[in-house]
């Protein structure tokens, strides 16, 4: 039996740098306090990293299952016999992959900050925040009971908006910020309700106990049925609406593009590759109750996840924000990676969807942190965010464009690459699921070639633009993480996932089906091609296509509109319908309630006070009057 | 109508008429004055029912000195024919409003209740008996309070003097509190 | 004992005045007034003592020799209150019972 109690430390130590960052930080030198971070992360990475090797390579399987592994848990709220509020560390298959994912992107961001944020005012606060992230994420990944992940997960929400609103004084960040918090606190409101409704049906809070075969959640099938679906459906169904909120899926999504204010660091730590997947880990982690409880709700999942992956993919195609273009990539591979775990069984070769959303989790963390990173470092020469601005910089940048390169040959699914290896798998399981989503699917992977390449061939290629001074390359600091992620992105395609981590622990036989590889390849290659002809030279080809189909392009750069529709219904619906009513009485009849009190007290206490009024006189009144009507009463009223 | 019947009527009319008006006249001498009838005709009141050492005592303190002593008082602190102005008249109501329901009530209770008059014989009240009383102790004697009495009288005297005597180079100690 | 006329007469008759003084007390602006007014109670109290003594115990004193006390006390205190009022008076440049409330809130 391995002894996994250092994996504490995993949690702990980024939350002493935390505190330790964020109260002495001024006091320490700049350039200390990031190193001081980012050794606390390579100290947890390196944990990370042998947790995961004897977890996979020498703990024992039960029935050739990978066990779930407690190694810490002290009960921090009782609240009857069973049902107790946990903290603990929870080792399985997925929670260790996340580990590894987590540890490593969150370490080489924190080696680029080091060069990206330096000299900038608040360097400490950054790294204390990272490492406050890195300690939530860390913590919602490992959580033993669902209660303990909505704690994390609300603390991730936290220090996203930390993050996000790092320069607390540009306006426009400040609003980010807040978009992104309430927007998934909203969310957040149907996974409380959620978690309330199946604890309260089953009884517990615990992981383990929520998804064994046997548990209350997956035999008890009885029960309340409310419009045709069953409690646990409409609670899972809730559940995954946090899950919506948290990794932007429509209609909850507007507040990924917003978050690109941050500075490039953040989103490519928490926007690309860890804090927008928390949604898609969270319905793996409650996949057993998922699949077999509610299969309603895992349709659900699949068609929302598809739809936000096309959605995105078409606005993609018409945005000039190079960080905001990879924002909708995010947004549309996280519906890959939800239309994968929709379309999934439980078990064997019926979990192969599981497995693939787990996958391409794995490697759309790596490709799609070094385009982030890569970005920054683009942004960094150039000093602008916008692809109008850029072109020719192949020749300025060559560490950044050849990683770049990787990065967006892995996205577009090209083989040997990793990204093909991942999105073959999800192509194959909604191929055997459903024939629909499929062919949706199909077709965004080619869109996803297209605007990727788009993306690459306007910075990199296009016209010579002349650049007020030369851009230079970023210094080591920069490229290193970027050339560590760029070797995750190619050769992370060789992982065994089908035997590491499965739907029920058992790996089971994968291979490629070319029936579906090689359509796929040829769809990436179509994109490629297409972008290649419309942007690797000047060319007018793309504004006569804007101009021929000029409502598709309006509606796709406006981004459909949503925000509109969303501050249509807040402001004209919501404000002056519920919220003034609410605060006029909050203000006038609960304030009004304690003001009325108070007030009768001052007044009250104003006559009182007049029995101290040092006259005399007054004195004598009040005397005789009591002594006669004491007289009355004893004399004459006292029978 | 018996001799004693009428000197009663007369003693009381000058008592309940002179104490009224001392309440509620505004010129303050007057109010002495008046004051000094209503004593007088106490002391005529005491007469009639025999005691008359305490109806000499009477005169001699009440009437003798302590008006005297009012007398001079007034003639210190203010101008001897200053008016005064009106009181307020909520302050005048409802103390007239106590004092005459207060009265009512007594007056009811007294008329209510029978008192009994004792059997036994009178005693002639005399300067020996009373002499004789004040000195002796035990169960008829009034020694004790007579002591008391005077230890009261010196302590009266002595803060009378203490109190009133004008504040000398030595003795000034001003208030410096904040007046409102 | 005096025949012809009943004890509650006399009682009346303090009845009023001590009433008398007390409206006095209650009413009166000035310090002497009230003073004034103070003494007309303790003289009514008087007549009631002396009152009952003749009517109900004629055998005892102990009502004379209570207002005796009581007459003492009264000149005590009036001469207390007299040194009072002048020291009064010398702080304050008034005896307006109004004026002087320093011990208020």
């Amino acid at each position: 039996m391995i002894n996994f109690g250092y994996t504490i430390w995993i949690l702990l130590l980024p939350f002493l740098m935390f505190l330790l960052l964020g109260l002495a930080g001024h006091k320490l030198k700049a350039k200390l306090s990031g190193l001081l971070g980012t050794a606390g992360l390579g100290i947890i990475t390196f944990l990370s990293y042998l947790t995961a090797y004897q977890y996979f390579f020498t703990s024992e399987k039960v029935d050739g299952a990978f066990q779930k592994i407690i190694s810490f848990n002290g009960v921090w709220l009782r609240l009857t016999e069973n049902l107790h509020i946990d903290i603990g560390i929870l080792l399985d298959p997925i929670s260790v992959m996340m580990l590894i994912v987590v540890s490593t992107v969150s370490f080489t961001v924190h080696i680029y900050s080091l060069g990206y944020m330096k000299g900038e005012k608040g360097f400490e606060r950054f790294f204390s925040f990272l490492s406050l992230f890195s300690f939530s994420m860390l913590g919602l990944v490992v959580a033993t009971n669902i209660f303990q992940m909505y704690i994390f997960w609300e603390l991730v929400g936290v220090s996203s908006y930390l993050l996000i609103g790092f320069y607390y004084t540009k306006p426009s960040a400040v609003r980010a910020s807040k978009k992104a918090f309430i927007v998934t606190r909203f969310a957040d409101m149907g996974f409380l309700i959620g978690i309330l409704i199946l604890s309260f049906n089953t009884k517990t809070f615990d992981f383990i106990t929520l998804t064994s075969l046997s548990g209350p959640a997956i035999t008890q099938t009885g029960g309340a049925a409310f419009m045709g679906l069953s409690v646990i459906t409409w609670s899972m169904i809730l559940i995954f609406m946090g899950g919506v909120g948290k990794s932007a899926m429509f209609p909850f999504h507007i507040w990924l593009p917003d978050a690109m204010e941050g500075p490039t660091p953040v989103s490519a730590l928490i926007h690309a590759a860890t804090m927008v997947v928390a949604g898609v880990y969270l319905v793996a982690r409650m996949f057993p109750v998922y699949a077999f409880s509610a299969p309603e709700a895992l349709d659900v999942v699949a068609y929302v996840g598809a739809f936000s992956s096309l959605f995105a993919a078409i606005i993609a195609c018409t945005q000039t924000d190079i960080k905001r273009v990879l924002a909708y990539s995010t947004m549309s591979q996280i519906g890959y990676m939800m239309l994968a775990l929709g379309v999934s069984g439980y078990g064997g070769h019926e979990g192969l969807g599981f497995m693939a959303s787990m996958f391409h989790l794995f490697t759309h963390a790596m490709f799609k942190a070094l385009l982030f990173l890569a970005a920054g470092a683009i942004i960094h020469a150039v000093h602008s965010n916008y692809m109008t601005d850029m072109g020719g910089l192949r020749k300025h940048l060559p560490i950044t464009h050849l990683t770049f390169l990787a990065a967006c040959l892995a996205i577009s699914g090209i083989p040997p690459f990793s990204g093909f290896f991942s999105k073959d798998e999800i192509l194959t399981a909604a191929l055997h699921h459903n024939k629909l989503l499929f062919a949706v699917e199909y077709a965004v992977a080619g869109i996803t070639a297209f605007y990727m390449f788009r993306l690459y061939f306007s910075i990199f290629w296009g016209r010579d633009t002349h650049y007020h001074h030369t851009p230079h390359e970023a210094p080591a600091t920069m490229t290193i993480p970027l050339i560590i992620l760029a070797l995750g992105a190619i050769f992370s395609g060789f992982l065994p996932f089908h035997e590491l981590v499965t739907s029920d622990g058992k790996g089971f036989e994968a291979h490629i089906e070319l029936s579906v590889a090689i359509p796929s390849v040829i769809i990436g290659l179509m994109g490629i091609g297409l972008a290649y002809l419309m942007y690797k030279k000047e060319s007018v080809i793309p504004d006569k296509l804007a101009a021929t189909f000029k409502y598709s392009y309006k509606w796709a750069y406006n981004k459909f509109y949503i925000d509109e529709v969303y501050l249509y219904v807040t402001k004209k619906i919501i404000f002056r319908y519920i919220s003034t009513p609410i605060a006029w009485f909050d203000r006038h009849i609960v304030d009004g309630t304690i003001n009325a009190i108070a007030f009768v007290t001052q007044l009250a206490s104003f006559r009182i006070r007049q029995f101290q009024s040092g006259q005399l006189q007054k004195y004598g009144f009040v005397f005789i009057t009591g002594a006669i009507t004491l007289a009355i009463i004893f004399i004459y009223l006292w029978k | 109508m018996a001799s004693n019947q009428i000197m009663f009527i007369l003693f009381a009319a000058m008592i309940v008429i002179f104490s009224v008006l001392t309440v509620t006249t505004r010129r303050i001498l007057r109010a002495a004055v008046y004051l000094l009838f209503v004593l007088v005709s106490t002391s005529g009141i005491y007469f009639m029912l025999n005691y008359q050492f305490m109806a000499a005592v009477q005169l001699t303190l009440y009437a003798g000195g302590i008006v005297v002593l009012i007398i001079f008082s007034i003639l210190l602190t203010s101008h001897i024919s200053q008016k005064f102005e009106p009181e307020g008249w909520k302050k005048t109501v409802f103390s007239a409003i106590a004092s005459i329901a207060g009265a009512i009530l007594a007056i009811i209770t007294i008329l209510d209740f029978n008192f009994e008059a004792t059997t036994q014989a009178a005693v002639e009240v005399n300067m020996r008996l009373i002499g004789k009383s004040i000195l002796s102790y035990g169960y008829d004697g009034y020694v004790l309070p007579f002591e008391v009495i005077s230890v009261l009288l010196l302590a009266a005297m002595i803060a009378a003097i203490v109190v009133a005597k004008k504040a000398g180079p030595a003795n000034t100690k001003s208030p410096n509190y904040n007046k409102e | 004992m005096i025949t012809g006329i009943p004890l509650q007469y006399f009682l009346i008759l303090a009845t009023l005045m001590f009433f008398a003084g007390v409206y006095g007390f209650l009413t009166r602006r000035n310090l002497i007034t009230i003073l004034m007014s103070v003494e007309l109670i303790l003289n009514s109290v008087n007549i009631n003592f002396m009152a009952f003594n003749s009517f109900l115990y004629p055998h005892k004193m102990e009502g004379m020799f209570f207002s005796l006390f009581v007459i003492a006390v009264a000149a005590s205190e009036a001469a207390v209150a007299i040194a009072i009022i002048i020291n009064i008076y010398r702080r304050f440049a008034t005896i307006n019972v109004e004026n002087v409330n320093e011990m208020k809130y």
